[in-house]
């Protein structure tokens, strides 16, 4: 099957700087895709080069078996939703929407027509007369991907496409985005620095760190599987466990990572007569509403540890005994 | 409180506003009088009697119709020459990265920053050093030097505050250099050309300094008025050419100010 989007030793350097560097990657048509990493990673020149903003100094890219190289933004069946929306603030929303059609001469008539149904489908009907300066953050960002839909797209990029709005809203987005994606069936590729939204919206997720994919996979993966070090700590901030503490418990010389909320943590005295576990100091505690985030040192050792909100807790200062079950801890390819 | 906005400012103050604004503009009030005045050889306060008379004469007089219409011509091409120029070198200074690019957005600058006396003798320098003769085009070229400052000031401003990504956005629309151009660039710089265009109109309208230099024998308006001020013959006629040219220079001035008030500031207006 043809890839939606694929990337062939794809790279993109700025002088110097390695922004995307040898960069292999297939897209499955119709799939969610998210692109994740820290700022400065590269998922975005990734995605701009996908759009045809930029072109890549060496390897090749495609888009449903077409070379993209040298095909200007125009020319390519590609739309993208701004960070910042870019909507033009000349132009009311209508003639926003419309404006892809406008510009490949289709009649008025018919481009509102289109428009309205665009908005209908962003659920925002009735709202073509209104200028972009009159909208909300969450309004604008619903006329951006209608602007972008209308013109039916075999990709949609979305550049951190909810970064700017406010959490409750971010949620109902994003939940929104994902049933807009299967109804209409297009592939999404989504660049995003927020772990949690990688991980909810997406079928598969590219974890991305200095110009290069360090993982790619299904979020349950990528979650409970991290192949290194970064990845198992950039997503879901995950205890990052030294081959020689590794070797005590699994009896293999390699790095480890341990979900927080893998970890029990129980009182020293209660604990210590099964003589198991890590004995650890706690740091301190962060409310978080449904859980409490514990900070323990276990004989130098940082390690964070998630629980129900409600538990009983020993005070800040306490010792206590760390117990997990082995099979939790993951073994990671990165070499030792 | 001081600083409290609802309380009037003392009575002293207000009088030397007062007087200070006074002082600004009663004496173009005097011109506009004298445009009136019967007497013809020298200005005699009060003036001795009223008449319409010099407007008839101003209307019958050659020479004036002359360095007005080319005054409107040099005025005309000079703008349009900086609207064009100005636009490109401010979409390419804001737009873009480049070597030199502080370099150039100074040197552009420069000539509004200059005494006009300097940009004169220079370019007549440079003129007589390349054997150009002094023709309509000296005067417009002299005049293009400041007036490309105004209009680049001005899309400049403007083009900071347009967001860039909304060029790419069009791009990903569809939309080719062009279009873009058409559908998305021009709309939204419009009013900051229209601004700058009809600011560097004014500018070139009542210039005399750089003219001087790259004129040669012709009279644009504004050196007619100083000849005639040398040479009195019929002197009510230079008041009411100087009643025109106010109004004529005023209202696009004016225009360009409520066109521009909200944010941008009209850069440049002080030459």
């Amino acid at each position: 099957m043809t890839s939606a989007v694929s990337f062939q030793k794809a790279s993109r350097h700025f002088g110097s700087v390695r922004a995307v560097d040898a960069v292999d990657l297939d897209i499955v048509p119709g799939e969610f895709f998210a692109m994740l990493g820290p700022s400065g990673s590269g998922k975005t020149t990734c995605l701009r080069l996908i759009a045809g903003f930029e072109q890549p100094t060496s390897g090749s890219i495609s888009i449903f078996g077409e070379r993209a190289e040298g095909v200007p933004p125009y020319r390519r069946n590609v739309n993208t939703v701004f960070q910042d929306y870019a909507l033009f603030p000349h132009l009311n929303v209508l003639d926003n929407v419309a404006y892809g059609l406008m510009v490949k001469g289709v009649g008025k008539a018919q481009r509102h027509k289109a428009a309205e149904e665009a908005l209908s489908l962003v659920r925002l009907p009735g709202y073509g007369a209104r200028r972009p300066g009159q909208l909300s953050g969450g309004q604008r960002q619903r006329v951006a991907l209608a602007r972008a839909l209308v013109n039916q797209p075999k990709v949609l990029l979305l550049d951190e496409p909810l970064g700017a709005l406010d959490l409750k809203l971010r949620e109902n987005m994003q939940e929104e985005l994902k049933s807009l994606q299967k109804a209409l069936g297009i592939t999404f590729v989504f660049v995003t620095h927020d772990q949690g939204e990688a991980l909810s919206m997406a079928d598969r997720v590219a974890v991305f760190n200095d110009g290069k994919i360090m993982q790619v996979g299904t979020p349950e993966d990528i979650y409970q599987q991290p192949k290194t070090r970064f990845v198992a700590d950039f997503v879901g901030s995950s205890n990052v466990l030294p081959p020689d503490f590794v070797q005590r418990y699994s009896g293999q010389h390699r790095w480890g990572s341990l979900r927080p909320e893998s970890i029990r943590v129980g009182r020293a005295a209660s604990a210590g007569t099964s003589g198991e576990g890590v004995s650890a100091r706690l740091v301190s505690t962060n409310y978080l509403g449904a859980t409490t985030k514990l900070a323990l040192d276990a004989d130098g050792l940082r390690l964070h540890a998630i629980v129900p909100a409600g538990t009983a807790l020993p005070g800040a200062g306490e010792a206590v005994v760390l117990t997990f079950n082995r099979e939790h801890l993951h073994l990671m390819d990165e070499p030792a | 409180m001081r600083s409290d906005g609802s309380q009037s400012a003392p009575l002293g103050l207000k009088i030397a506003a007062a007087c200070g604004l006074l002082f600004l503009h009663l004496p173009i009030l005097l011109i506009f009088v004298y445009a009136f005045t019967t007497e013809e050889k020298s200005f005699v306060w009060p003036p001795p009697g009223l008449t319409t008379q010099w407007f008839a004469v101003t209307w019958n007089r050659p020479d004036v119709w002359q360095a007005l219409s080319l005054s409107v011509r040099v005025a005309s091409i000079s703008t349009a020459i900086a609207l064009v120029l100005g636009t490109l070198c401010s979409a390419a200074v804001s737009r873009t990265k480049f070597f030199g690019r502080e370099t150039i957005s100074l040197l552009v600058i420069l000539p509004i920053a200059l005494p006009g006396i300097i940009t004169g003798i220079a370019l007549r320098s440079a003129f007589s050093l390349a054997d150009i003769p002094f023709s309509f085009w000296t005067i417009v070229l002299g005049h293009a030097t400041f007036c490309v400052v105004v209009v680049y000031n001005n899309a400049v401003a403007r083009f900071r505050r347009t967001s860039g990504s909304m060029i790419e956005a069009s791009m990903d629309l569809g939309a080719d250099g062009f279009q873009t151009f058409r559908h998305v660039v021009l709309p939204n710089i419009a009013t900051a050309l229209l601004a700058g265009g009809m600011l560097a109109f004014a500018l070139s309208f009542d210039e005399v300094i750089v003219t001087t230099f790259t004129a040669g024998q012709q009279q644009t308006l504004p050196i007619w008025m100083l000849e005639e001020l040398i040479r009195p013959r019929q002197r009510p006629v230079t008041n009411v050419v100087a009643m025109v040219v106010m109004l004529v220079t005023l209202l696009p001035i004016l225009a360009a100010y409520y066109l521009t008030r909200d944010g941008d500031q009209i850069a440049g207006s002080g030459k």
